[in-house]
């Protein structure tokens, strides 16, 4: 509908922008409540929040078809969210039970499916390159549109692999999207103290289209995804796209005691100045698109679904210990 | 086998493996191989020559120098629908894709609850005597046999390679194949004209014989069969018994050899410890104490890198030799 009452304050339509609210509203609530359940150990292993990073996944993913690709990461939680994952099937995955996506076998870093195109996030930092980059390959060879998207912190700019997926995704033109959240810390190391020379700039030795932009608003996000992803659709080949970003928590639940690596006041000025959800609801309300009880009824909506979403994973079973050795080979 | 009718066809081992890789190829549209000079060259052993010319490069791909690169596009390419079969050239670069290989492709399946498939080949090479010293020598068909999720093929005869290389590509899972590089020209054999494939895990007899189990791998297969020649001229009937695959293992046709010859000596050309002959022989241990005679015995590639000097790396592969006097002391003969 174009009428005057539901005209989009931007090129993005009203429902889109509401829909960008809500799934970074679902990925920062799914978070808080794994951080509950770890430190209530209910849940084993390693938990890496995305906490603060949401605008990233969400604007990236809402810019893909549900038969695209996506790869992801130890920090995977909110691209497997975004890319259309049902929480109590993730919930369920984390906490090891057999109900979860991969019938808990993989955990938190591994979460994987089909369905929605997840090939699946990777504990092996920039593992997953040639992954998304086969996909793609995949697609263009099988005469598809699909485009896939690699997810990857910076600091898998350390990594040789990348630069191999690079090159050949250039080369032979493939409909693949290399996303590099740059949070500006490897675990407990600023990334200037690991990371030589320009990012971008690797992408411009490859002679591959690139763009930088601020990943906390996420309408910046969707836009500049949504011009690359279409480009690679179209067969013109891939893009680098580095969006910059903050992680409020620790490197994991248990990272705590973060004074010696990065400044508290640093902290506390991305969570209160840059907080992509805050910002993102403030411009909904200053644009007339929503007021306040509109986005209070999606938070509240939101909290009923991830409860009950916990609720089913912590009340179901864990897998019999028979099943160890089913799913190894196909 | 039925009597054939025309003359016996036969092709050398490099010849056998093109024609499975044609003959999938033409069959499923799936299929595409890459790796580094496989196009006009054919490869660096020029095994594949000729291809390229029938499939075009879209599907006899030339890659850059990056192994873990397109062998990780392979992984993914596999899980999105295609069959790829990923050319390394030497079994050495094996370690150069590994973490794609065991942390990535071995594993998808099972950390998925089963969900993806990674149906890729892996083609490496293997075999010393080449005098190419140590980086490029090496029989590393052990590293992949020790990972969950993968199936390893180790053909020792032109047939074997055909129908285990067509399996290799129907299969759903990462298979990686060591095809042996002196093999290539030098093992010729009997390639029947139709269509067959050899399941993974299914040993095979080579020579039936009574007082000892020879069990060799790959290029070992041709030297045990050279030592079980020169044993029956002193009375001694040697069995050799191939494996063809470490992953998945046919423990039973291996254990019941060895139960009927109560002696056995593994032969395989990776390095001899902590290696294949190892895992065979305790699996022989375990499952045929009680029918043995004495100790299982191994021999395999001496445990040093590959030397380049034609005198000192001929001495680090087993020789017919060796198993000969080997199992003549066993056998008391
Ligand atoms: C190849 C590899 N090396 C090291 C690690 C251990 N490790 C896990 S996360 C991490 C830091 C990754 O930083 P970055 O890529 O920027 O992602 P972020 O955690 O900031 O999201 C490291 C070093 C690993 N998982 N894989």
């Amino acid at each position: 509908m174009s009428t005057a009452a539901t005209k989009s304050p931007s090129k993005i339509p009203t429902d889109k922008l509401l829909r960008l609210y809500k799934q970074m509203v679902a990925i920062r609530l799914f978070e808080e409540r794994v951080n509950d359940l770890y430190t209530r150990a209910l849940m084993p292993g390693l938990a890496h929040l995305y906490i603060g990073e949401e605008a990233i996944a969400v604007g990236v993913c809402e810019a893909l078809r549900t038969d695209d690709y996506i790869t992801s990461t130890h920090r995977g939680h909110g691209h497997c969210l975004a890319k259309g994952a049902s929480p109590d099937l993730m919930f369920a995955e984390l906490l090891g039970k057999e109900a979860g996506y991969c019938k808990g076998k993989g955990g938190s870093m591994h979460i994987a499916d089909p369905a929605t195109g997840n090939l699946g996030a990777n504990a092996i930092v920039g593992g997953s390159a040639g992954i998304a980059t086969g996909a793609a390959y995949a697609s263009k060879y099988l005469k598809q549109d699909r485009v896939a998207v690699c997810f990857f912190g910076e600091g898998a700019l350390g990594q040789g692999l990348l630069y191999e997926e690079l090159n050949l995704a250039q080369l032979w033109k493939l409909p693949v999207i290399f996303v590099c959240e740059n949070n500006g810390y490897n675990e407990y190391t600023h990334f200037s103290e690991s990371t030589a020379g320009d990012v971008s700039a690797r992408a411009d030795a490859f002679g591959m289209a690139n763009e930088t932009a601020d990943g906390q608003n996420v309408r910046e996000v969707f836009a500049v995804a949504s011009k690359y992803i279409e480009r690679a659709r179209k067969g013109e080949g891939p893009a680098f796209l580095q969006f910059k970003t903050y992680r409020y928590h620790g490197h994991h639940v248990g990272d705590i005691a973060r004074a010696y690596y990065r400044p508290k006041a640093e902290e506390q000025e991305w969570v209160t100045q840059r907080d992509p959800i805050t910002l993102h609801g403030q411009w909904l309300m200053d644009n007339g698109v929503a007021d306040r009880a509109v986005l209070d009824k999606v938070q509240a909506d939101l909290i009923a679904e991830m409860d009950a979403a916990v609720e089913f994973a912590v009340n179901s079973p864990y897998p019999d210990p028979s099943k160890v050795d089913q799913d190894i080979y196909a | 086998m039925p009597e054939l009718a025309t003359a016996v066809r036969e092709l050398t081992f490099g010849e056998a493996i093109k024609e499975a890789i044609a003959e999938e190829m033409r069959r499923d549209p799936r299929v595409v191989l890459m790796g580094e000079d496989v196009a006009e060259a054919g490869t660096t052993f020029k095994v594949l020559v000729g291809l390229v010319d029938e499939f075009g490069k879209e599907r006899i791909i030339d890659t850059p120098i990056s192994e873990a690169g397109f062998t990780g596009l392979g992984v993914g390419a596999a899980m999105a629908g295609m069959r790829p079969i990923v050319d390394i050239m030497f079994g050495d670069f094996l370690m150069i894709i590994m973490d794609q290989v065991a942390n990535q492709a071995a594993k998808i399946h099972y950390m998925s609850g089963g969900k993806w498939k990674v149906p890729l080949v892996i083609r490496a090479t293997m075999g010393a005597t080449r005098r190419s010293a140590a980086q490029h020598s090496q029989s590393l068909h052990a590293w992949p046999s020790h990972i969950p999720g993968l199936k390893v093929v180790v053909p020792s005869t032109p047939y074997d390679a055909k129908g285990l290389f067509k399996a290799a590509v129907r299969e759903d899972n990462p298979v990686v194949i060591f095809e042996h590089k002196i093999s290539y020209r030098k093992v010729k054999g009997h390639v029947p004209d139709e269509d067959y494939i050899i399941p993974l895990g299914v040993a095979d007899v080579k020579r039936e014989g009574t007082d000892i189990t020879l069990i060799a791998l790959s290029s070992m297969v041709q030297v045990a069969l050279g030592a079980a020649k020169m044993l029956e001229e002193v009375g001694i009937s040697a069995e050799v018994v191939d494996p063809r695959t470490t992953w998945p293992l046919d423990e039973k046709t291996l254990v019941e050899s060895v139960k009927k010859t109560s002696r056995c000596i593994v032969i395989d050309e990776g390095y001899f410890r902590y290696g294949i002959t190892g895992e065979l022989a305790s699996l022989i241990q375990e499952q045929a104490f009680f029918d043995l005679d004495g100790p299982v015995r191994r021999l395999g590639a001496m445990h040093v890198p590959i030397p380049f000097s034609p005198s000192l790396e001929d001495v680090t592969v087993p020789s017919e030799r060796q198993v000969f006097d080997l199992a003549r002391q066993m056998c008391n003969k």
